[in-house]
């Protein structure tokens, strides 16, 4: 590897010998799918890490679209007092889906593609430990994302006449979630909530299904698939995060979990758990909430700050500024995110002592973040910058992240925060986290590792433009949203009066939001575009710093054909300009390289969801036969992981050749 | 540097096999789980002191025999782990069968004392204690009843011939791991709910 930096590009489709290979009969004598000629069959069995990060991204920008497109319908309602585009229950299923699809469908499943391609390439590793459970997690998310939405399914067969709610399914109205993203208590009880309710909990149960079987696999993964070498101090900070926002998976998530069991079972079955009239407390539904709610804010921004620790040091061509420190502060950061849920409670008059201590803790949380904005800043101080797109980006999540910043450190002091809560000046607060931080680092990631992904080069300057609408459309949006919300306007509110002082800030935030969507939409444009490039990528257009550009783009369904011995961090670029005995080594695999064999039982397994989870809501409402769906859903999941354990691991053996590293 | 398979165990890793680590870490966050579970118990119990007095309905006597008989899964299962390790295979079958056997005791006594205590008027709506208790419990037996499903399944497909100590004992291992996670999980449930009535 360490003679070999020509940018040579191979035909992604042949994979040297891979056709010639014959698929194995599994050890329940069934024929694998594996080196199937049919391209949709390849893909639905694919256990490949890479394929299963293409495919997340691309549901994941789907969605993206999906709950923009539910922004801009909000925006437009609140763009004149007392406006009657849509009615308060349209509104408010609005909200809800918005919130639930950007964070659980959009942003989380982003991150997940990054995990997907990068982890393993970025540690030297053929594929993550346990290639079948990690395609198990993406159709899980699939099912869940389907369940979740299929409130609007309904919604729009009633719309055409095609379906309305009687006779056997009269409970199924209501079938749009509408109580809110956080899904507080005792809205969601049966008293005010149809089955949209039923929905949202069951399509969440699923999708935290798909997220705990990720991080399960990406921990082990990063922790035992490493590349010789590959010390964990030698990490790349991408991979780090990874580690760090899995290992908060795993422990945030059993809290909701178990509050949506909770939820169901008042539902379902009449359990008082958080039904005043049966001694339940509402609060404890915040509580559950929040425990997870607030790690799951660091579980999104942890791997945009990720991002921009490899994109940065990339562009400046300098090792990251202080790198054990920028690890250490994302623990850090990670750890306290256990520590501060409360700090969403501030009025719910928690006591002084606690409530002290909250904000304490909260605005503790500050100094970690700001050693990263530091050596950020100080990555930067010195280099030899490159204004490339990703850089462009990078750029703006600093700048964008620190007003978010700044205005939740204001957030952090309770008294100050009892003025803002539940106002606009919150949804300008997290829109700046979320879209100036955590969507401009994943566009920044786009722009970086694409080529990678799919060895063609980005064309001509659109990403500027796309910069310039995304940056200016979200301050116009937001900007004014810190005024509205000090001015008293209430988040969750479907119209105004006009004579408060908040017509004309509305509608700047609504012409700001047409401009924001406006460069997502070039965006989409310049993926397109991308993809239809004739220019291929190479190896290594950036000149970047990590093992993923030693392979070539798109990586082979190997990745390296000999595993690469790490002698420095920032590997690759040792590699590249440093001293001979830090330069990458090779193992010797001329046993040949073991890939896993493709699968059809992850799909099987998790397209169970389906069943069990409609049928459980469904039951709810009343539907009849129900109960005996939702069983049958549970029959085809534990059948998909029996017939898994039972076909056995599989797997071929390759041979590359050598000079086709 | 070891010239292993990619998806056997990693280069450079902790010394513990990937599926074991993973079977950790998902008991990692099964504590989470139940610790959830158990202290919503708790919490509401601590609201609610008078809202119902178990000490009239809990049977000591039959929840320490299912304890007890829980406890000795474990042992057996310990024994399991050791036979596969050796390659005993016929060891190994007879301690997975008293294994099962015990689980499915323990569910039996469950199932016993969940249909004596909805006869005696503790229903899931009863209050807050019904609903934490029967979710709590209910989950910790459905974890069981879990635990017994894979460990039929371990004991028919041992009889496939297909199962070879030097492959198969890191399987049966991460199986014990759960195992002995559930019964600890109980002694905890057994202490805070059962015992802990009983103090004056």
């Amino acid at each position: 590897m360490s003679t070999t930096h020509t940018t040579e590009v191979i035909n992604p489709s042949v994979h040297n010998d891979l056709a010639d290979l014959k698929p194995e009969i599994s050890d329940l004598g069934l024929r694998r799918p594996d080196h199937s000629k049919n391209v949709i069959i390849d893909w639905m069995t694919t256990v490949d890490h890479k394929k299963i990060g293409l495919m997340y991204g691309a549901m994941a920008l789907f969605f993206l679209l999906v709950g923009g497109f539910e922004a801009l319908v909000i925006r437009t309602q609140l763009m004149v007092p007392e406006n009657d585009l849509i009615s308060a229950q349209r509104y408010n299923q609005l909200f809800t889906m918005h919130g639930t699809t950007m964070i659980f469908l959009a942003i989380m499943p982003l991150n997940a593609a990054f995990f997907n391609f990068l982890v393993p390439l970025q540690i030297g590793a053929r594929d993550v430990a346990f290639p079948r459970i990690n395609a198990f997690s993406l159709w899980a998310f699939v099912a869940g994302a389907l369940v979740i939405n299929f409130g609007w399914l309904l919604q729009a067969l009633e719309m055409f006449g095609l379906f309305t709610a009687s006779g056997a399914t009269a409970g199924m109205n209501d079938f749009v979630p509408a109580m809110g993203w956080f899904g507080y208590a005792p809205i969601t009880s049966t008293e005010f909530t149809g089955a949209g309710t039923d929905f949202w909990i069951m399509g969440l149960q699923i999708l935290g299904v798909a997220s705990l079987s990720a991080s399960l696999n990406f921990i082990v993964t990063i922790i035992n698939m490493r590349a010789p070498g590959m010390k964990m101090m030698r990490l790349p900070v991408f991979t780090w995060m990874t580690l760090i926002v899995s290992l908060l998976i795993i422990f945030a998530f059993p809290a909701i979990t178990v509050a949506l069991i909770q939820l169901m079972f008042d539902r379902v079955f009449g359990t008082n758990f958080f039904s005043v009239g049966g001694g339940g407390q509402p609060i404890l539904w915040q509580h559950l909430f929040w425990i997870f709610g607030h790690p799951e804010v660091y579980i999104l921004v942890l791997p945009a700050m990720g991002i921009v620790s490899e994109v940065l040091p990339t562009f400046a061509r300098k090792p990251l500024f202080g790198y054990a420190i920028v690890v250490f502060s994302g623990a850090v950061i990670g750890f306290l995110g256990f520590a501060v849920w409360s700090h969403h409670m501030f009025t719910t008059g928690l006591g002084k002592i606690a409530t002290a201590a909250f904000s304490l803790l909260t605005m503790a949380i500050a100094v970690p973040t700001g050693v990263k904005i530091f050596n950020w800043v100080g990555t930067l101080w010195g280099g030899q910058i490159r204004f490339h797109a990703p850089m462009i980006f990078a750029i703006g999540f600093v700048w964008m992240f620190m007003m978010g910043g700044f205005s939740g450190i204001m957030h952090s002091s309770a008294p100050a925060d009892a003025q803002q809560q539940d106002s606009y000046f919150v949804i300008a607060h997290f829109h700046y986290v979320a879209i100036g931080g955590i969507l401009l680092a994943i566009v920044s990631g786009i722009y970086y590792w694409l080529p990678k992904m799919i060895g063609k080069m980005w064309q001509g300057n659109l990403n500027i433009w796309v910069g310039i609408f995304t940056v200016v459309g979200l301050n116009i949006t937001f900007f004014p949203m810190h005024f509205l919300g000090l001015l008293g306007q209430p988040r969750r509110t479907h119209t105004y009066l006009s004579g408060f002082g908040w017509e004309s800030y509305n509608m700047v935030c609504t012409i700001g939001s047409y401009i924001l969507a406006f460069g997502v939409l070039l965006l989409v444009v310049d993926i397109v575009r991308c993809f239809r490039s004739k220019q291929l990528a190479g190896n290594d257009p950036w000149d970047a710093r990590t093992l993923e550009w030693a392979t070539s783009s798109p990586p082979k369904v190997y990745n390296f054909a000999a595993t690469p011995i790490v002698n420095a961090r920032d590997g690759f670029w040792a590699d590249k300009y440093g001293p001979e005995n830090r330069k990458l080594g090779e193992v010797d695999e001329s046993h040949g390289i073991h890939m896993p064999s493709q699968s059809w039982m992850p799909m099987i397994a998790s397209a169970g969801f389906i069943p069990l989870g409609l049928g459980l809501s469904l039951m709810q409402a009343g539907v009849p036969f129900m109960g005996y769906v939702a069983i049958l859903g549970l029959v085809i999941i534990a059948l998909g992981i029996s017939l898994w354990a039972l076909e056995g691991p599989g797997g071929y053996h390759l041979h590359p050749k050598k000079e086709s590293n | 540097m070891s010239q292993t398979e990619s998806h056997d165990d990693g280069h450079h890793g902790l010394m513990v096999k990937n599926k074991k680590l993973l079977m950790w870490l998902f008991l990692g966050s099964d504590c989470m789980f139940f610790g959830t579970l158990i202290s919503t118990h708790l919490i509401y119990r601590k609201l609610h002191p008078e809202e119902f007095d178990p000490t009239q309905l809990f049977s000591l006597e039959l929840t320490s025999f299912s304890t007890f008989i829980l406890l000795m899964s474990s042992f057996l299962m310990a024994l399991a782990v050791s036979a596969m390790h050796k390659g005993e295979m016929k060891s190994f079958r007879r301690n997975v069968i008293g294994v099962i056997f015990f689980g499915l005791i323990f569910l039996g006594c469950q199932v016993y004392e969940f249909a004596h205590f909805m006869h005696e008027g503790l229903n899931l709506d009863t209050g807050t204690f019904g609903s934490t208790f029967y979710l709590m419990t209910g989950t910790h037996g459905v974890h069981v009843a879990v635990g017994v499903f894979w460990l039929i399944s371990m004991l028919f497909y041992s009889q496939s011939g297909k199962m070879e100590a030097h492959k198969s004992a890191i399987d049966v291992e991460a199986a014990g791991l759960y195992w002995h996670f559930v019964d600890i999980v109980w002694i905890v449930i057994f202490t805070v709910v059962y015992l802990i009535e009983f103090i004056a």
